[in-house]
């Protein structure tokens, strides 16, 4: 198929950018997003001129790294994939596609569709983790019970890739189903408990200060997140922080 | 921000704590209102009791005051900082297929709802303000000299409602108050962190958002059309 792409193209991340067209021919349905911007790349260089750059790593919906907003929507018009994942059968021949990079103040633009999403490391260095002694006398983790149905949500939890697509989807910029995600996995689990109250006051304090907005339940970010992240995780951190507090 | 006795869910928390009063003030209101309906007597009798006991007016009175002040400014506050946390915008966006367009408008809906209030306030309250403090009569009466006359409230309401242009502003601006329920009311079980149950908090949501400002309007209209 042939399309018209409209790309978000910014030199640094204090040039101001502007939407680029590049019409782009022979694409295949069964092609990912990412092979398509690879193509374009292709193209782009042998004329002499700057390629996209985009990031991307595991290609398999694993790592997170890959972006974009595609055509209005984080991730483009797919539902529970990454842009990696995402199949160009799922646009029209002679379709026009508008491609920029995810937008929040907390996620500057380095270079064209390339955001640092810094924030989202320091979020998780100030509590996303459980102190545990790992100097060879580690406890079997199966000597602690825990209830099947909890190690399902905590786990349901642990999927979160720390895309940021919640955060680029959501009218706020609001990181809340993404901090959610991190303080619910260890929240519903004993090895969690022990920090609980630290964990949840500290990753939300961080949140605030990387000046994400807040949250208004509007849900786009579960619509939009790749791993099904489920708005019950904001209200389980809601809930953690009213702990934590009392 | 960081040294801000509230984080970001707190604020949200205390959002949703004013929401939730307001809506039982809602009820509250509602209920006294149908008596207009069905019992004149009934309704002056309950509007005087409001309009004279202490408690009434010395305690409830000014805690919803504080509310209503509460909501509305920390609802704009929430919203400019939430403007603030993405200076450029997307070229090209489409909302609509992630999220609803009552829950993205909270600040539309809302406004409306204040704009509403001023007009509320200028029609009852001040002028119960300046007839009991500032006149100092206290009576209720039509009359305050004739102990016949019978009280004012249920005339007075009557009299608001002839004109069709008040009506209908008070119409527009329920059915908007009614939007901004459909998304607040789950939304504030949500803020609070409520989970179990979710799907009859939001059916339970739809049916308060819906019947509660329609019993409004119907009040309305009634006394528009019995004058
Ligand atoms: C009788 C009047 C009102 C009632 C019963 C009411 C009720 C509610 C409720 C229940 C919520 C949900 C709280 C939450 O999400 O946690 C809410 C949110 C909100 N309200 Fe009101 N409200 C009223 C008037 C107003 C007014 C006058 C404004 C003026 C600006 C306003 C602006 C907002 C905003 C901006 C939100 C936040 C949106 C969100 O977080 O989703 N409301 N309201
Ligand atoms: S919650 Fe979902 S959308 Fe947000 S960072 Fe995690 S995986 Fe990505
Ligand atoms: S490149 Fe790893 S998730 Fe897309």
């Amino acid at each position: 198929m042939n399309l018209t792409l409209k790309i978000w193209r910014q030199e640094d991340a204090k040039s101001p950018g502007k939407m680029v067209t590049y019409p782009i021919s022979n694409i295949e349905g069964h092609m990912s997003f990412l092979e398509m911007m690879d193509i374009l790349n292709d193209e782009l260089i042998e004329k002499g001129e700057e390629p996209v750059a985009f990031d991307h790593d595991c290609r398999e919906g694993i790592c997170g790294m890959c972006s974009m907003y595609i055509n209005g929507e984080a991730h483009g018009p797919d539902r529970r994939v990454t842009t990696c994942q995402l199949h160009m059968r799922m646009f029209k021949d002679g379709e026009t596609i508008h491609i920029e990079p995810f937008r929040a103040n907390s996620f500057p633009v380095l270079k064209d569709l390339m955001v640092d999403r810094g924030a989202f490391d320091r979020i998780q260095q100030a509590g996303g983790y459980i102190s545990v002694n790992t100097s060879g006398n580690t406890q079997d983790a199966n000597s602690l019970p825990i209830p099947k149905a909890d190690a399902d949500l905590a786990m349901d939890a642990a999927t979160c890739i720390g895309c940021g697509a919640c955060v680029a989807t959501c009218k706020n910029s609001s990181a809340m189903l993404f901090v959610s995600a991190k303080v619910s996995q260890y929240a519903l689990l004993p090895q969690g408990r022990v920090e609980a109250k630290d964990r949840v006051l500290n990753m939300v304090n961080q949140m605030d200060i990387e000046g994400f907005g807040n949250c208004t339940n509007t849900g786009a970010c579960e619509v939009e997140c790749p791993k099904g992240i489920s708005l019950d995780n904001i209200a389980r951190m809601n809930r953690e922080l009213i702990k934590a507090k009392a | 921000m960081s040294k801000s006795k509230f984080t970001t869910i707190g604020r949200k928390i205390l959002m949703a704590l004013s929401g939730f009063f307001l809506m039982f003030f809602l009820l509250q209101h509602l209920t006294i209102n149908m008596l207009s309906v069905v019992s004149p007597d009934m309704f002056n009798d309950v509007s005087q009791f409001m309009g004279t006991n202490p408690v009434v007016q010395f305690a409830l009175q000014p805690v919803l005051i504080f509310a209503v002040f509460f909501h509305f400014i920390m609802g704009i506050v929430l919203e400019l900082q939430n403007r603030r946390a993405r200076s450029i915008k997307y070229a090209y966006s489409k909302p609509g297929t992630n999220s609803s367009w009552i829950s993205r408008n909270m600040i539309i809906t809302g406004l409306v709802v204040l704009a509403f209030l001023g007009l509320h306030f200028y029609d009852f309250w001040v002028h119960e303000m300046t007839v009991k403090y500032g006149g100092g009569d206290m009576s209720g009466l039509i009359n305050p000299n004739d102990l016949d006359s019978g009280y004012r409230y249920h005339e007075e309401l009557v009299a608001k409602f002839v004109d069709p242009v008040r009506v209908i502003i008070y119409v527009i601006s329920f059915v908007l108050l009614s939007l901004h329920l459909m998304h607040g009311f789950q939304s504030s079980f949500q803020s609070m962190g409520v989970s179990k149950g979710k799907n009859f908090i939001k059916k339970f949501g739809n049916v308060f958002a819906i019947a509660v400002p329609a019993l409004f309007v119907f009040i309305a209209i009634y006394h528009h059309l019995q004058h």
